[in-house]
């Protein structure tokens, strides 16, 4: 009986092991090949595959002034957007904390709210705002980062509620204050330096998310990187597929070294990645 | 202030913010934050909430819905909701396989933690990129497509179906399988080996611990996760607007074109009241997804 129990478990062993080769085989291969062929369609020399290799779309990335203004929009609306985050956030959710505990449940209900509210949608909202700032206010492509601060939230809420929650805020404020630190003191020199790796987190996101967003630019009529890939894609397709290779790749940079920086207090946490998948740039 | 004017008080002077006196002024720290989210985030959603019940002249009126019925835009739903169910159903089932094969692993190993992060990245994968990546693929100057073609097989005998929903469909699975692989993984852990082992030891063959045991404990999370994904199809944009630039086949596409004045009229009314149906939709299958998954809890930790 025993023998025959044992047989039975190994070859259901070994019929499970052949199960997950397959599965985990067949999903490589479904991952990995549009990414090789997107390389591979950027260094592509003549118009058939194997007829050679090519820098050309590659250096030609410079020669296109939309290009070159795209590319360093994207790069400060990344950083006003990520600045602008921490600047609103942290010492809201910290206040929160220390003062009003009894809002945690409404600041964090509000700051999740954008994962439920699709992209296209907040858009039509945005639309006459972004109409009427045009004529009074200024019609910067800049001006972006106001709407890109409420996409990222739901993300850095959770990587900042992370770190805030893996240190004894209260005890440190209190220690800091009862030497004579100011609040200024208070956050600076004491609570940031405490989070820093949650703060990372929350910036490398915020940037990441900003450098692909295309929903709330296209609609509103302004061109950051990823409108102006899809423009270039229907006149030079190799260039235009070369920035999103080299976008792509500077985004894996920043996720890659998001996971780095997250394993050393175990996080970020699975809600946040689970999160992070359901936002992003569709 | 407060130490001064009350004894009691006075014990606490090393830290004043905990004083019972000066609370009421806290709320002030919350204002800058408050005051933000009001702008730019509730006053877009109560834009489009008033908005769809106003006409062109301002007065209050139904009919921005009464265009929901437009052929285009039915047709864009229908589309939409086939498109997302599909990808959902499929996308829930491929990845829910993936998700088994990585939970029967160690769970400590490194395969897991790279599935896990590739997941992740993956996932938030889409848009203008992910559609070039599937045109470089199986496009029709794409490597897969050539290197096929070579051989003596063409895909696109029938036209370029890559183009069209079909394509989208295809498209979107790359994002919806390792999206299910992320919110599915918990709910395969949970599963216990005891559970198998009792399910032998009474006899029970692979079959019946499939159909007794442990499908019906995982299907809640299977239904709801499906849900899950199919509100990400659903909300989707920037992948359908960067492969199919002909004929707005999705409704969010509708959205774009009721609000540029590129195609036709500019229609703001029309533009709120396509929010609207598609927030209903989205908000319905986040809710469901919501309280499936807290059922499922209940059994897988």
């Amino acid at each position: 009986m025993a023998a025959v129990t044992a047989s039975f478990q190994r070859s259901r062993r070994a019929r499970l092991q052949a199960f997950r080769y397959v599965v985990l085989i067949a999903a490589a291969i479904f991952f990995l090949v549009p990414l090789l062929a997107m390389f591979e369609f950027s260094t592509r020399k003549g118009l058939n595959v194997g007829s050679g290799f090519t820098l050309t779309y590659w250096r030609q990335i410079f020669d296109y002034p939309d290009l070159v203004a795209a590319i360093t929009a994207s790069l400060q609306l990344a950083a006003i957007t990520s600045i602008g985050m921490l600047v609103l956030l942290v010492p809201t959710m910290v206040w929160v904390r220390l003062r009003l505990p009894r809002l945690t449940r409404i600041v964090e209900f509000i700051c999740l709210l954008p994962l439920t509210i699709p992209a296209i949608v907040l858009v039509v909202g945005f639309f006459p705002m972004y109409q009427w700032m045009g004529i009074n206010f200024s019609d910067s492509i800049l001006t972006l980062s106001f709407a890109y601060v409420v996409l990222v939230l739901p993300y850095c809420y959770r990587a900042l509620d992370a770190g805030l929650g893996a240190i004894d805020v209260k005890t440190l404020t209190e220690a800091a204050r009862s030497l004579g630190a100011s609040w200024f003191t208070v956050m600076w020199r004491v609570i940031v330096p405490n989070i820093s790796s949650a703060i990372l987190n929350a910036a490398l996101l915020s940037v990441a998310l900003v450098l692909g967003e295309y929903t709330i630019a296209q609609n509103l009529l302004y061109n950051n990187l990823q409108v102006e890939i899809a423009q270039l894609g229907r006149a030079n397709a190799g260039v235009s597929i070369a920035v999103a290779v080299a976008s792509l790749l500077f985004a894996f940079i920043l996720l890659v070294v998001l996971a780095f920086v997250g394993r050393r207090r175990r996080q970020p946490s699975e809600t946040l990645v689970q999160d992070f998948a359901r936002g992003g740039r569709k | 202030m407060t130490a001064a004017g009350n004894p009691a008080v006075s014990t606490t002077a090393g830290r004043p913010f905990v004083g019972g006196r000066r609370l009421p002024l806290g709320w002030v720290g919350a204002v800058p934050f408050f005051a933000y989210v009001a702008v730019f985030l509730l006053l877009p959603t109560g834009i489009i909430a008033v908005g769809a019940f106003l006409a062109e002249d301002g007065s209050a009126t139904l009919s921005n819905f009464s265009s929901l019925s437009q052929s285009n835009i039915v047709k864009a739903s229908v589309n939409t909701v086939f498109l997302s169910a599909v990808t959902a159903v499929v996308g829930a089932s491929l990845g829910a396989l993936v998700a088994y094969a990585v939970a029967t692993g160690n769970p400590d190993g490194i395969l897991r933690r790279l599935v896990v992060s590739a997941s992740g990245v993956l996932a938030q994968f889409g848009g203008v990129t992910l559609a070039f990546a599937f045109l470089a693929t199986i496009g029709p100057a794409g490597l897969v497509y050539l290197f096929v073609k070579q051989h003596g097989v063409d895909f696109y005998a029938n036209g370029y179906w890559i183009y069209d929903l079909r394509g989208l469909q295809l498209v979107y699975l790359y994002f919806q399988i390792p999206l299910m692989v992320l919110v599915f993984l918990p709910a395969v852990d949970g599963i216990k080996p005891q559970w198998r082992e009792a399910a032998e030891s009474l006899g029970g063959s692979t079959w019946h611990y499939w159909r007794y045991v442990a499908g019906p404990l995982l299907f809640p999370a299977f239904i709801g996760c499906t849900l899950l994904l199919f509100a990400n199809a659903f909300s989707a944009y920037a992948t359908a607007n960067a492969l199919i630039n002909q004929g707005a086949p999705v409704l969010s596409q509708q959205i774009n074109n009721a609000l540029s004045s590129e195609v036709g009229l500019h229609k703001p009314g029309l533009a709120n009241a396509i929010a609207i149906e598609m927030i209903v939709i989205v908000v319905l299958a986040t809710v469901l997804y919501s309280l499936l998954q807290r059922r499922s809890s209940r059994w897988l930790q």
